[in-house]
């Protein structure tokens, strides 16, 4: 009951500030359609510099949380989803406002949003402990291992092409040799002196997510967004607690289901939106009314897309492996202060750790109350000009990438990384992966050469890194990531012409 | 639905295999060759699946990326532009807060839907840039203490 010891340090009154700053920040940026939780959080890190670990860490993990919410926002009055885990929200909540229960529809979005986040929060403080004495018996075999199975799985289960997803993860893993070499003192890859000391993770990240929903914008021209945001009537907020209890079957199949796709690496928020609407739908007694503005579809949906926010850090702070690209933002926050999460981090720093998950338990609850409140500010956020938005996320990018280290050798990185990320996802390849791949990369590296050394003195290569259960085991998951996302792709392929699928990767875009 | 051409897939996979042959011909003949071990094996398989990206665009195989169209790379090549010359010459020559108001202006002035031949337009353009470059000061230079390039101007 560690968590609970710490929670009192939740309410010192700097780290309520910040935890209701990134909370009512990360609605309002939630509600802006292209700006996604992950680029919301690493266009965050840099104002974290001057904090303490544990107070950047609670902006950052309740601009997170708050964010996944707030996208049901725009969602609901717009027809827009904020990020992509709100697509499964748009299919009934926006049929509930076009009928006059928009105001409803929020209500029940935030209250099934805190449900789940606070299920899955749970989730996040009885297996994090657990899995991380478990971890303490990981050796640098297993932890190489672990590394190339954290780019795999995002680089099979998130992009549509299996070798595009794999590719996307070797380069991120070669830009993180870039540098020094950290046994032999030799310089590798220096193209530019501007990275002769590596590639910072920071300015790559807002570069990676920011850059290529700049360009995106450029796309539009100068069209405007004609989305009308619909106006809301009141609604008794008991009405919409009873109505939540009521759809008890909805709500426990999204809190489920968010919080199992949550636990698996690299499956986002929006397929545990989407998975836990058709599950809802299958085993509901009026799956008819689905689709026609039915409030199970809404509370499922946001029910599962925030449930998957606490499970999605297991990985991160008990192996420092992050099962998402969100996750991997906040390890780039942690390793910007000195922390590095894996089995360690309670031990170490417990402070840090459970502080940052107690305020993210606190700002379920204050996601949900402030959400209430401010939805229809977040909505006319929302409509902000995409010309305005452009020029911001740039201007933010720009000063944020060139603060990590006052260096203008960081913007050339940033944007020369962002432009070159525009014209990959342009081709099929998916930011996640390189994320990954840059941010795995070191470690993976670190614990091959080590182990290396070891088994040269010992059993010999082959031996050290093909033998023993948890080696098999992790080998095996990656081998069936990857052999499980080819069969899809072929079964995909199989039913699917290359028109509708051009057609589905447009709309997805 | 219209697909584009095969030519735009070959290019871009073209490109990415360039790059993984090269590094791993530089992994494969750089000294300390210590250095290069963890290099060598990704590069190895960076190389192999970009040649086979590469292969399945030459053969028409190729089955996600919609590629770029000459309507949307037309739209984005001005702003695309005026964010290469803002970050890779005007940040550091002019003075970084000269040259974000200037990039900002641009921008918004580019990309805003509204009638270029208002007075109101322009007022409103102005209006909000020096309000994105007041924040921008008071976070950066007051809040976080971030010395930027001044330069000739500021």
């Amino acid at each position: 009951m560690d968590f609970l010891f710490y929670m009192g340090d939740v309410f010192t009154p700097i780290n309520f500030g910040l935890l209701l700053l990134g909370t009512i920040g990360g609605l309002i940026l939630g509600a802006t359609p292209g700006l996604s939780p992950t680029m919301a959080v690493a266009l965050l890190i840099p104002f974290t510099f001057q904090l303490e670990p544990q107070q950047g860490l609670i902006l950052l993990g309740a601009a997170y949380t708050s964010t996944v919410a707030g996208g049901a926002v725009s969602a609901i009055l717009l027809k827009i989803p904020g990020a992509p885990a709100n697509i499964a929200t748009t299919l009934d909540g926006h049929t509930m406002a076009t009928k006059g229960e928009g105001a409803k529809a929020l209500q029940l979005s935030f209250l099934a949003s805190a449900v789940g986040g606070i299920f899955g929060v749970f989730l996040l403080i009885f297996l994090t402990p657990v899995l991380a004495q478990w971890a303490l018996a990981f050796g640098p075999s297993h932890l190489f291992w672990l590394a190339i199975l954290g780019v795999t799985v995002i680089g099979t289960l998130d992009s549509s092409s299996v070798v595009k997803g794999l590719l996307a993860g070797c380069i991120g893993l070669w830009l993180a040799t870039i540098g020094f070499d950290d046994i032999m003192g030799a310089q590798r890859f220096i193209f530019h002196p501007s990275i002769s000391g590596g590639i910072n993770v920071i300015p790559a990240l807002i570069g990676l997510f920011a850059i290529p929903q700049v360009i995106t914008m450029f796309t539009k021209g100068r069209s405007s967004d004609d989305a009308e945001i619909i106006s809301v009537k009141r609604h008794p907020i008991r009405l919409a607690f009873v109505e939540v209890l009521r759809r008890k079957t909805a709500l426990f199949i999204g809190t489920i289901t968010g919080s199992i796709i949550g636990l698996i690496p690299g499956v986002g928020g929006q397929i545990a939106g989407l998975v836990a609407y058709d599950q809802s739908k299958k085993f509901s007694r009026e799956s008819e009314k689905f689709g026609t503005g039915h409030s199970e579809g809404v509370i499922a949906a946001e029910s599962a897309n925030n449930a998957m926010v606490g499970p999605s850090l297991v990985p991160l702070l008990t192996l420092s492996i992050p099962g998402s690209p969100t996750a991997a933002v906040l390890l780039g926050g942690l390793l910007i202060h000195g922390i590095f999460p894996g089995p360690d981090l309670f031990m170490n720093y417990p402070q840090v750790a459970w502080t940052f998950i107690d305020s993210m338990l606190i700002g379920q609850i204050l996601m949900c109350i402030f959400g209430l409140y401010i939805a229809g500010l977040a909505a006319r956020v929302a409509r902000v000009p995409h010309a305005v938005m452009a020029a911001v996320v740039l201007g933010l990018a720009v000063f944020g990438s060139y603060s990590v280290q006052n260096s203008m050798g960081d913007v050339y990185v940033m944007a020369s990384l962002g432009v070159g990320m525009y014209f990959l996802e342009r081709f099929g390849f998916s930011a996640a992966p390189l994320v990954l791949g840059l941010i795995l990369g070191p470690i993976a590296e670190a614990n091959f050469i080590q182990g290396s050394m070891i088994a040269n003195a010992t059993v010999g290569m082959g031996s050290y890194f093909f033998t023993g259960w948890l080696n098999w085991l992790l080998i095996l998951i990656v081998l069936a990531s990857v052999s499980y996302s080819i069969w899809m792709e072929i079964a995909q392929r199989r039913y699917t012409t290359k028109d509708d699928a051009v057609a589905k990767e447009e709309a997805m875009s | 639905m219209r697909s584009l051409p095969r030519s735009q897939h070959i290019i871009a996979s073209g490109l990415i295999a360039a790059v993984g042959v090269t590094i791993a011909y530089i992994s494969y003949t750089q000294e300390p060759a210590g250095a290069y071990v963890f290099p060598r094996l990704i590069s190895s398989v960076f190389a192999v699946l970009a040649i086979w990206t590469f292969v399945k665009a030459v053969l028409g195989r190729t089955k996600v990326g919609n590629g770029i169209s000459g309507e949307a790379m037309l739209r984005m090549a001005p702003g695309l532009v005026v964010t290469l010359v803002y970050v890779f010459w005007a940040a550091k020559a002019l003075g970084f807060y000269t040259a974000t108001t200037i990039a900002f202006f641009i921008l918004v002035s580019l990309y805003d839907p509204a009638p270029h031949s208002q007075l109101k337009t322009w007022a409103k353009r102005v209006a909000i840039t020096a309000g994105f470059m007041l924040v921008m000061y008071g976070l950066f230079a007051q809040l976080l203490n971030v010395f930027t390039p001044r330069e000739i101007l500021f």
